[in-house]
């Protein structure tokens, strides 16, 4: 490099470091990447979901305008009101026994026991493994011919003829819930427990002195203090749960007979697998709207 | 405090801590016997006497062999780290930096932005896939890691800034100003002197972003179309099973593999995970 082009270099340097040093340049600086790959990967599709959403565009085809009939033709459509019935069903028994269940073990470990350590981190393990990866050890043990659930119930005595995990409708659904369940337990139950170590225990002892039993104790001092937390908790998890589609896609397909479908995964179905990419995003941005409410 | 019968804590305590650990540990148990079952064993009729399912007789590692040989498990297990690895380091260094003006800087629209960014935090990988599928397409990177690395960084960047901002507000500003009148530039002050200060932060944002690229499903299974280029979640559930048969020694065995990574980074960084899924509910 000649010592002009350094110069120059210098110079460069120098005008973009006092450039930076105005507050508002830096800002705009800083924020550039985030929002450039925001509103191209976020606002952009968002806009594009909403116009092709009133094409008919297929896979390979020219879309048409067509108004709002994906909409119209998706509310007539029996099997899309399954699906959204569906959707709403898991996802609010999914959430009230996620909750009962991860306040209960949030609760359990904010107790002082052995190992405490290494149990709270273990309880964590069904959020951190990939879903796609567990939910095929909840398939494998609901597997109509070899499950293991109904070996130990068959042994037990409970049962004398297998039971349809996941060959029947309903059986299906629940089965669904259980595994949502069970995924959705520990990431409850952290949060709960991180809001729980908050609440001083002072609080307990004096009600416990005024004569208040464990469960008043709960009631009355535990769970309005919980209760911030709680919510925020809730619509995380009312949110993934509605959106839900890996442990779908993965435990049923949908089926039997579309008893499981849930809005994400038949959108997938119409968009990828059947390739009319108009009436798929139609289906999706029908989740909008009732993400919007649960915000 | 109240003092506890022995009876009480059986009742309230033990049997259910262990309902929960039976509950939770279970299914990794069960792949993990599965994985290492003879198929002889393993499909032998759930009524047959000699049916031992919670163990296996005769272990082997024939499943493991067959994953490793005769698939590109191996192959999906490297696109997965370098997908996870280089979407996790853009959104960070993105995150880093707009946490770091939001918190800090005072500019016209840094609240509506803030908001902006937390909104786009809860919109689902589900809602966009069809038109990301065709935008995909249209930037020539469909079928490469490129599809997933800038798009895994729309629900890294907003939980990254959000955690990072928080941690950035329990930092002093007198540090950096003291810094700022020895001669440091702000963007210097930034990098020499918050950064480092928010090493924890940015270790859990770090790991919780990993774990949620190393999760992602939907974006890869739409986005990859050739073997090669897979990752393991989409690549176990679109090649292993072929036609209607499901290989369940293998299918095991491959979620046996594609978990162990996770719970070793896991393990070594609970605290700071911890912090993170914690930190990104405090809205």
């Amino acid at each position: 490099m000649t010592s002009d082009a350094l110069q120059r270099e210098r110079v460069h340097v120098s005008r973009l470091t006092r450039a930076l040093e105005n507050e508002k340049l830096l800002a705009v600086a800083l924020l550039a990447p985030a929002v450039i790959i925001l509103v191209l990967f976020i606002a952009y599709p968002f806009v594009m979901a909403i116009w092709l959403s009133l094409t008919n565009l297929r896979v390979g085809g020219v879309g048409e305008f067509v108004g709002l009939d994906n909409f119209i033709k998706a509310w007539h459509d029996t099997i899309f009101r399954t699906v959204f019935w569906n959707t709403f069903f898991y996802t609010f028994w999914a959430t009230v026994f996620k909750l009962a269940l991860g306040m209960w073990l949030a609760l359990l470990l904010n107790r002082h026991f052995r190992m405490k350590r290494i149990i709270r981190a273990s309880m964590l393990l069904p959020f951190i493994i990939p879903t796609v990866l567990s939910t095929f050890a909840w398939r494998w043990m609901f597997d109509p011919t070899f499950s293991v659930v109904n070996w130990v119930l068959y042994h037990i005595g409970f049962i004398t003829v297998r039971l349809p995990f996941l060959s029947d409708g309903d059986w299906a659904m629940w089965c669904a819930i259980l595994v949502n369940t069970w995924r959705g337990v520990p990431f409850f139950a952290i949060t709960l427990l991180a809001g729980l170590q908050t609440i001083s225990p002072d609080l307990h002892e004096a009600a416990a002195l005024d004569g208040a039993n464990a469960w008043q104790r709960f009631w009355h001092v535990t769970w309005p203090l919980l209760m911030p937390v709680t919510l925020v908790v809730v619509v995380f998890s009312v949110i993934q749960t509605f959106s839900d589609f890996q442990l779908i896609y993965v435990l049923t397909g949908g089926g039997p007979a579309n008893s499981t479908h849930l809005v994400a995964t038949y959108a997938y179905q119409l968009g990828v697998g059947t390739g009319l990419l108009g009436e798929g995003a139609a289906i999706s941005l029908f989740m909008f709207p009732v993400l919007i409410a649960v915000v | 405090m109240v003092i506890e019968h022995k009876w009480k804590k059986w009742v309230y305590f033990i049997i259910p801590m262990a309902g929960f650990i039976i509950f939770t540990l279970f299914p990794f148990y069960w792949m993990a016997v599965t994985s290492f079952r003879p198929d002889g064993e393993l499909y032998r009729s759930w009524r047959a006497a000699n049916a031992t399912p919670f163990w296996t007789l005769s272990p082997t590692t024939e499943h493991f062999r067959d994953l490793l040989t005769n698939t590109a498990f191996l192959q999906w297990l490297m696109n997965t780290m370098f997908v996870a690895l280089v979407a996790t380091a853009i959104s960070l260094v993105c995150g880093l930096f707009a946490g770091y003006a939001l918190s800090r800087l005072k500019f016209r629209g840094s609240e509506f932005l803030g908001t902006a960014i937390f909104i786009t935090y809860l919109v689902p990988q589900t809602l966009l896939f069809i038109p990301l599928a065709d935008i995909i397409r249209n930037m020539q990177i469909g079928n490469t890691p490129w599809a997933l690395i800038l798009t895994y960084p729309t629900f890294l960047i907003p939980f990254c800034t959000w955690l990072l901002m928080g941690y950035f507000k329990t930092i002093p500003k007198e540090l950096e100003e003291c810094a700022r009148i020895d001669g440091a530039t702000r963007f210097g002050a930034m990098v020499r002197i918050v950064f480092p200060i928010a090493i924890p932060g940015i270790l859990s944002a770090g790991i919780f972003a990993f774990t949620l690229s190393w999760n992602e499903f939907i974006y890869a299974l739409v986005f990859l179309s050739s073997v090669e280029e897979k990752t393991v979640p989409v690549g176990v559930v679109s090649e292993l099973i072929r036609g209607d048969i499901f290989f369940w020694g293998q299918l095991m065995a491959g979620a046996l593999l594609g978990s162990v990574p996770m719970a070793i980074v896991y393990s070594f960084f609970v605290e700071y995970y911890v912090a993170g899924l914690t930190g990104s509910v405090k809205g």
